[in-house]
């Protein structure tokens, strides 16, 4: 039945369905009559294949809008009744009220932008920047919107590259007259752009929001909304240059946490709360009541955004595990200009892997360690084994995250292959991302 | 009034019985159980989603005018997925083999590949803004009273989270029930009268029993009726539970449709075919009024706001028969713009208002004769989008009947809830991969068709022993299965269907939850019961206990004080009375065993069997005048 081979091997054979159509001259949103294999007539509009659908199997819409599955192998037939209006040009230009203030909005893509085709109910992420406002028209309420669509890609396929276009738009924007910047991410890897933008850019003017959410923006319940509003409420009403990370605070739809740029985390694979602020509290709480933020942010700088966002590819980010062997550690690291190891503890490797470090580090490749516990520092102090470390050349990162450290070590190596001027860098606190108290 | 000839009105019925399974949640591993303990609250907005094409279903953006926040009450027994903090699992597959079995029974045939379905629904009583629902089966058909009546569609969907209360603009749901299975069964428009309508319940509800997967207990199987007459609309009353009050609500919808197809008469003999008034702001002419709503509405900073309808005069107020018109209906569509109602000129003086005040402001309205008016009281802005409400309604009085959705009162009418939702509100739920039914496993399910419920009577009957008035009862109730499994654990059968039909009812009337019990427990009191620990008369006493407290069978005993007794203590305790009443005995001679039995029972009360006290009893009482 629906077990996990049968899924697999329909995957494979799922285009089958679509070609067959294809040759009838039907596409998606036609009307058909299908005679099923077993002789049952149904009439309905053609629905885009599910990649999980049988290879026979052709979706359609019935009138009560549900859809169905029919077989169409051995007897099964098909035929179009009529062919899908054609959809007309929906072109709304976003309107502009001389009273309020612009923030600039930058989408990369992901669930937060998205819209349903309620026709062939297909969702898509919105690809022009009209359709990404108009997700969320209430944003027009609190200020006229400067929209971009730098690109649209799922998070996980997101390049450095990405990380350099999207901090050289965010700095154009800025020193063209936005009041802030609304940067819509999908949530898997929005920690990771956050810090790029963090290190790239430098007297920053206004508040720099990557907002994400965790159910995609078709739906009702879905997060993207609160999270856009509070974000641009940030932009207009809050004296803040920092680049920050904007989500729900907790399940809850109405208190956010502003998390800084260098410190958050998607700690929850599907929950609305997933982003937390690792070894500090949260930058700042919006809720009912206004926008909170701690004494330590930092404001508004005067003058132009500056913006420096290379980034060397050749960095390498990896978990130390009990059983990693010198083997496998050095085929993941070859050609690695510096690598981030996040160890066990304190920040510990085994004693085979100590001596691929020092091996690396002669050779002049950066090593850096931070904690795979997440939550506390690395100390390379306390045990033989941390002390072992740093003679052979370990740069401690204290309670900076290991993504943070990946971003950071890529942007330094950019900059710097001198170890000594590697390592200074690396242990200078630059934008918040590491701290020497954590408290209780 | 007698009831109307449905026939010749061309009353057409469609019924949706939605019955919750007993297979586990439909999408994660939750239980199918509510529960009374809030573990924690959380606090959710909702709003229509938009399409690229800008439509947005009317019943949804009517939902989101009214602003509201959501409290959402979470309980032991349900997850993050009710909490819409996870995407689904896969459909449970007992829940889908169940569907596919009730279909097989009603003849109706499955789609290929059941593809679920995302129906938009922002009311709160989703948390993700939308109903999971499946499309099972279609064209099936059910034989009653020598008629065949079609089964047009079968669907599997997820119950919705239950609606604790509302306080302003904040609703409290609990999600426990949130993803409880439901087979939504719809048969085709064509039941012609009310008791018709509530046989073809009954005898759905019977066939789903049978399947033996279905919850049961208040609220487990609930109806939605699309009820028309020649001339009205299609009318839409969801979510009846009590199923005995089907017929009612039939022939009250019967009423309404056509007083309202009157009242459209009416109208159009008064020449009236538009409607056009003008809101006037009567805070004035009101502000002295000794009328408490008004005053309250006008010292909290609002207005009254007030319209005349040309010709709508007696057309509000109820017809000569009593069935009420328009004012109602007026009154429900200004509720949902958060005033409390109206006041109309059909019954007015009242409510405080005065002669001179309804004349005063008929005047600064401009109402003659023929004409009626309409007040609201509120906030400025309620009243503006009542009063528009208002018209809109008493537009559509013209035209006749509106399709709508209604929601069902306890006492059998119906009060207007939203518009019928339109076509564009479902697409596909994409985190569910499809279900392929296959051959095979329909073949499987065909050979594992459970026994009907008429077989079922039959064999309790022939094999067990039981009266057919019990045998039906017991089908009837769904307590079949459990029936079966007491008889099993060498329960007598008399005592296993009196425990089944006559104690459970008796506990449900002292208004217990009986979808607490269950076969476990009361297959433990039985047996102690039978192997003599205790008399039948304590039976419901410990069952009421147990579901009540929670208690465990032993800690019912004791909390009861309840140890069966020795026959020579029986015989002690008969005796002493017996000594004590000589006289009465001497005096009533047998017509003294009913008092007697009555203090001896108290003393006794549930650790002896009546039938034993009794006859030790009759044979002392005899000894002693003999
Ligand atoms: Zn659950």
């Amino acid at each position: 039945m629906n077990n996990v081979s049968a899924i697999v091997e329909r995957m494979s054979k799922g285009k089958r369905m679509q070609e067959m159509l294809e040759a009838k001259g039907i596409s998606p949103g036609d009307l058909v009559e299908v005679t099923s294999s077993g002789g049952r007539i149904f009439r309905g509009v053609v629905m885009p294949h599910h990649e999980f659908s049988g290879e026979s199997v052709v979706t359609i819409k019935l009138d009560s809008g549900y859809n169905v599955g029919i077989d169409l192998s051995d007897t099964g037939s098909l035929k179009l009744v009529s062919k899908a209006e054609p959809r007309r040009a929906h072109k709304r230009e976003i309107p502009r009220d001389k009273t309020k203030k612009t923030v600039s909005v930058i989408s990369t893509g992901g669930t937060i932008a998205s819209y349903v085709d309620y026709r062939t109910g297909a969702v898509h992420p919105a690809i022009s920047a009209e359709e990404m406002v108009f997700s969320v028209p209430e944003l027009l309420d609190i200020c006229n919107i400067r929209a971009e669509v730098l690109c649209s890609v799922l998070s996980e396929n997101m390049k450095k590259e990405n990380w350099t276009q999207l901090a050289e738009r965010v700095c154009e924007h800025l020193n063209s007259g936005s009041v802030g910047c609304i940067i819509p991410h999908g949530t898997d890897t929005l920690g990771f752009t956050a810090a790029a933008l963090s290190f790239s850019l430098s007297n920053i003017t206004a508040p720099v929001v990557l907002v994400g959410s965790q159910r995609s923006s078709d739906r009702p319940s879905s997060d993207a909304t609160s999270n856009l509003l509070s974000a641009a409420r940030l932009c207009t009403g809050a004296d803040l240059g920092e680049i920050v990370v904007l989500m729900h605070a907790t399940t809850d739809d109405d208190a956010l946490s502003i998390h800084r740029a260098t410190r958050a985390r998607k700690n929850h694979s599907s929950r609305r709360d997933a982003f937390q602020s690792v070894n500090e509290p949260p930058l700042g709480h919006i809720d009912a009541g206004g926008i909170t933020l701690r004494e330590e942010h930092i404001v508004r700088a005067k003058g132009k955004v500056e913006v420096d966002a290379r980034f060397e590819e050749e960095v390498a980010l990896l978990n130390f595990y009990p059983g990693l062997s010198a083997e496998r550690f050095r085929r993941s690291v070859e050609g690695a200009k510096g690598v981030v190891i996040a160890g066990t503890g304190l920040g510990h490797v085994s004693q085979g892997i100590i001596a691929e470090i020092s091996s690396l580090t002669r050779s002049g490749t950066a090593v850096c360690v931070t904690t795979q516990c997440i939550w506390g520092s690395a100390n390379l102090n306390v045990y033989s084994t941390g002390r072992d470390m740093q003679s052979a050349g370990a740069i401690p990162l204290d309670d900076m995250l290991s993504e943070t450290a990946y971003v950071k070590l890529s942007w330094v190596l950019a900059r710097t292959r001198d170890p000594d001027e590697v390592r200074k860098m690396m242990r200078n606190n630059m934008r918040g991302e590491m701290t020497e108290r954590r408290i209780l | 009034m007698g009831s109307p000839d449905y026939r010749s009105l061309g009353l057409k019925v469609g019924l949706e019985i939605h019955q919750q399974l007993s297979t586990g949640k439909l999408f994660c591993s939750c239980p199918c159980d509510l529960s009374e303990q809030v573990v924690r609250r959380f606090m959710r907005l909702l709003r229509p989603s938009q399409s690229e094409m800008g439509e947005i279903d009317r019943a949804a953006l009517e939902e989101a005018q009214k602003n509201l926040r959501f409290i959402y009450e979470s309980t032991p027994f349900d997850c993050l997925v009710e909490a819409d903090e996870e995407p689904p699992h896969p459909v449970s597959g007992e829940a889908v083999r169940t569907t596919l079995m009730i279909s097989k029974m009603l003849g109706a045939h499955p789609v290929d590949e059941i593809q679920f379905m995302r129906k938009i629904v922002i009311d709160g009583s989703n948390t993700g803004g939308f109903q999971r629902t499946g499309l099972i089966a279609t064209d099936g058909s059910l034989a009653a009273d020598g008629k065949k009546i079609s089964i047009s569609t079968i669907c599997l969907e997820e119950d919705a989270a239950r609606r604790i209360k509302e306080e302003g603009r904040e609703v409290v749901f609990r999600i426990d029930r949130l993803g409880i299975p439901l087979i939504e069964i719809a048969t085709g428009p064509e039941i012609e009268t009310p008791e018709e309508a509530k046989r073809i319940a009954e005898r759905l509800g019977s066939l789903l029993r049978a399947t033996r997967r279905v919850r049961r207990g208040i609220g487990s199987i609930r109806e939605d009726l699309n009820v028309s007459i020649s001339g009205g609309a299609r009318v839409e009353i969801k979510g009846v539970q009590e199923l005995y009050l089907l017929p009612l609500y039939i022939d009250n919808e019967v009423r309404r449709q056509s007083a309202l197809i009157e009242v459209s008469r009416e109208l159009s003999k008064r020449g009236i075919s538009e409607l056009k008034p003008k809101k006037i702001d009567l805070s004035k002419e009101l502000a002295k009024t000794k009328s408490k709503v008004l005053m309250k509405s006008l010292g909290d900073g609002g207005r009254i706001l007030g319209i005349r309808l040309p010709g709508f005069a007696g057309l509000l107020g109820p017809d000569s028969d009593g069935t009420r018109r328009l004012g109602p209906e007026l009154a429900a569509h200004a509720r949902v713009s958060g005033v409390g109602g109206i006041f109309h000129s059909d019954e007015l003086p009242a409510y405080g208002i005065t002669e001179v005040e309804v004349d005063r402001v008929r005047k600064e309205l401009g109402a003659g004769k023929m004409d009626c008016i309409v007040l609201v009281a509120g906030s400025n802005e309620n009243t503006e989008a009542a009063i528009e409400r208002v018209i809109a309604r008493a537009r559509q009085a013209i035209k006749g009947v509106p399709e709508e959705t209604r929601d069902p009162m306890p006492d059998g009418i119906t009060t207007y809830s939203r518009p019928l939702p339109g076509r564009e509100r479902m697409y596909p739920e994409t985190d569910i991969p499809p279900f392929t039914v296959t051959q095979d496993l329909m073949e499987e399910i065909g050979n594992q068709l459970p026994e009907y419920p008429e077989e079922t009577a039959r064999r309790f009957i022939e094999e067990r022993g039981l009266s057919g008035e019990q045998a039906d009862a017991l089908v009837k109730s769904g307590f079949d299965r459990d029936f079966d499994e007491l008889v099993e654990a060498e329960i007598p059968p008399k005592t296993a269907a009196r425990t089944l039909i006559n104690t459970i009812a008796e506990l449900e009337k002292d208004g217990l939850d009986t979808s607490r019990l269950n076969s476990e427990m009361i297959k433990a009191v039985l047996r102690r019961q039978t192997s003599g620990d205790f008399a039948m008369e304590a039976v419901p006493m410990l069952l009421g206990r147990m579901i009540e407290q929670g208690e465990t069978l032993e800690q019912a005993l004791n909390s009861l004080d309840i140890s069966s007794v020795s026959d020579s203590e029986i015989e002690r305790v008969v005796e002493s009375i017996v000594r004590e009443k000589r006289d009465l005995i001497l005096e009533r001679r047998e017509r003294s065993i009913a008092p007697l039995m009555g203090l001896i029972m108290s003393e006794l009360r549930g650790k002896a069997d009546g039938k034993k006290i009794n006859s030790i009893l009759t044979a002392k009482i005899k000894s002693v005048f003999e």
